[in-house]
């Protein structure tokens, strides 16, 4: 196998994070062997991600620790610690639930699948009769063909009103027209959706 | 080609039962410990909402935010993904809000969704001398190297940060934008000879002399 000076500069990055086959980086040995300007190529690359890859790279103000370990304190005395964003308008929520007197309303949404994604805006104003598709495994519901809807082979159609029955929320892309500040709960925005939830799903923004 | 070719993720070490240690603490309530367990990543928390933002104001501002959500949600941290990087893509999350908010680059958010058609050639063949490792001691060659960052375009920019800086995999850089793992490698490749082509042109002009890199000055 032989490969082109194109063909190495394409597949260097590759190379270097060792995604390449066998055979490929076989001919991009022999390549570099031979090829000056590509041992270059890679020679320089390899250096660009030596240098900013070492910590000294990343300089912060002076001071930063010490006011961050402020900050956190601060923020422990103040009850955050441990009190997840969802419980901070969950319980006004529920307490608002409570002083209503809706017995009925709170048994329709006890008898509801919890929201999967607890942390994203609901959304206010969307038709409930559209068409929207949601996906095994995923917390999300979209318009059908938008480009971040996971597993597609699971598919399924549905009304926006059963979605939402389901404890689906609203993509933040092909949906982001019914999503505001305004419709969201308190303190959170449409793309807050921690780290852990975008592992496990990937749908948020 | 003898020396060794491969990045190599960069793992906290195994079985950091140390680390382990104080995520349970804190789980159970001794929540003076967080800082304990957040102080190993400041720095890498800082320069992540840095490379996003560009504001230093603005990166300290959106670091302390993103530390207390994890705190608040220490809770919801599972050991399938590594400490850091969960800080880190919080971090990321609240940069990229903050950014949205300040609604100040709205046309490139949406072309910065598109990866640039063709392939980037390198322009500069010259030999590369090692950069000893030593020449990050000097404050002017970091300057140097962030300027360089600086000047790609933010999305080569942030994945090349989260990748070959914060240490994230692919697959962990293409979750934390949003992006698919063949865009995270698109503009991976891009960003590297990119920032190969301005260090290689800038080193050798003397590096020091060299004038700024700005949007006049870029090679592409």
């Amino acid at each position: 196998m032989v490969v082109t000076c194109e063909q190495v500069w394409r597949e260097i990055s590759n190379y270097l994070e060792d995604e390449t086959d066998s055979p490929l980086r076989a001919a991009m040995d022999d390549h570099f062997r031979t090829c000056k300007s590509c041992a270059s190529v890679l020679a320089g690359t390899r250096n660009v991600v030596a240098l900013y890859g070492d910590e000294r790279m990343i300089e912060v103000p002076a001071g930063f620790g010490r006011r961050l370990e402020k900050k956190i304190a601060e923020g422990v005395r103040g009850g955050r610690a441990g009190w997840s964003t969802w419980s901070t308008w969950l319980v006004p929520v529920a307490a608002l639930l409570l002083i209503g007197g809706g017995i009925r309303l709170a048994n329709s949404l006890t008898s509801n699948p919890p929201v999967k994604s607890p942390l994203a805006e609901l959304g206010h104003d969307i038709p409930p009769d559209m068409p929207v598709v949601v996906s095994v495994a995923t917390r999300t519901f979209h318009v059908a063909g938008c480009d971040f809807i996971h597993n597609k082979d699971t598919v399924r159609t549905m009304k926006a009103s059963e979605a939402i029955r389901e404890g689906y929320v609203p993509c933040v892309r092909c949906l982001r027209k019914y999503l505001s500040a305004a419709g969201s709960p308190a303190g959170v925005d449409a793309e807050a959706i921690t780290a852990d939830e975008a592992l496990k799903d990937g749908d948020g923004d | 080609m003898a020396e060794p070719n491969v990045i190599v993720d960069n793992p906290e070490p195994a079985g950091d039962t140390r680390e382990q240690d104080l995520i349970a603490c804190v789980q159970r309530g001794q929540h003076e410990l967080f800082y304990e367990l957040v102080r190993p990543y400041e720095r890498r928390v800082y320069a992540a909402a840095l490379a996003i933002l560009r504001n230093e104001a603005e990166a300290e501002d959106v670091a302390q935010e993103a530390v207390l959500k994890a705190l608040a949600n220490i809770r919801q941290f599972r050991a399938e993904s590594r400490f850091s990087t969960w800080l880190i893509q919080i971090t990321v999350n609240e940069a990229l809000m903050r950014r949205r908010r300040q609604r100040t680059r709205a046309v490139e958010s949406i072309d910065d969704h598109r990866d640039e058609e063709g392939e980037y050639r390198p322009r500069d063949f010259a030999d590369w001398r090692e950069i000893p490792s030593e020449a990050l001691e000097r404050k002017e060659v970091r300057q140097k190297l962030a300027e360089a960052l600086g000047s790609l375009d933010r999305k080569y920019r942030e994945v090349f940060m989260l990748r070959d800086m914060e240490q994230l995999n692919i697959q962990e850089t293409a979750e934390t934008l949003g992006i698919s793992i063949a865009s995270v490698k698109t503009r991976l490749l891009r960003a590297r000879l990119m920032l190969r082509d301005l260090l290689a042109s800038g080193w050798e002009q003397g590096w020091f002399s060299h004038p700024p890199v700005g949007k006049g000055n870029k090679p592409w």
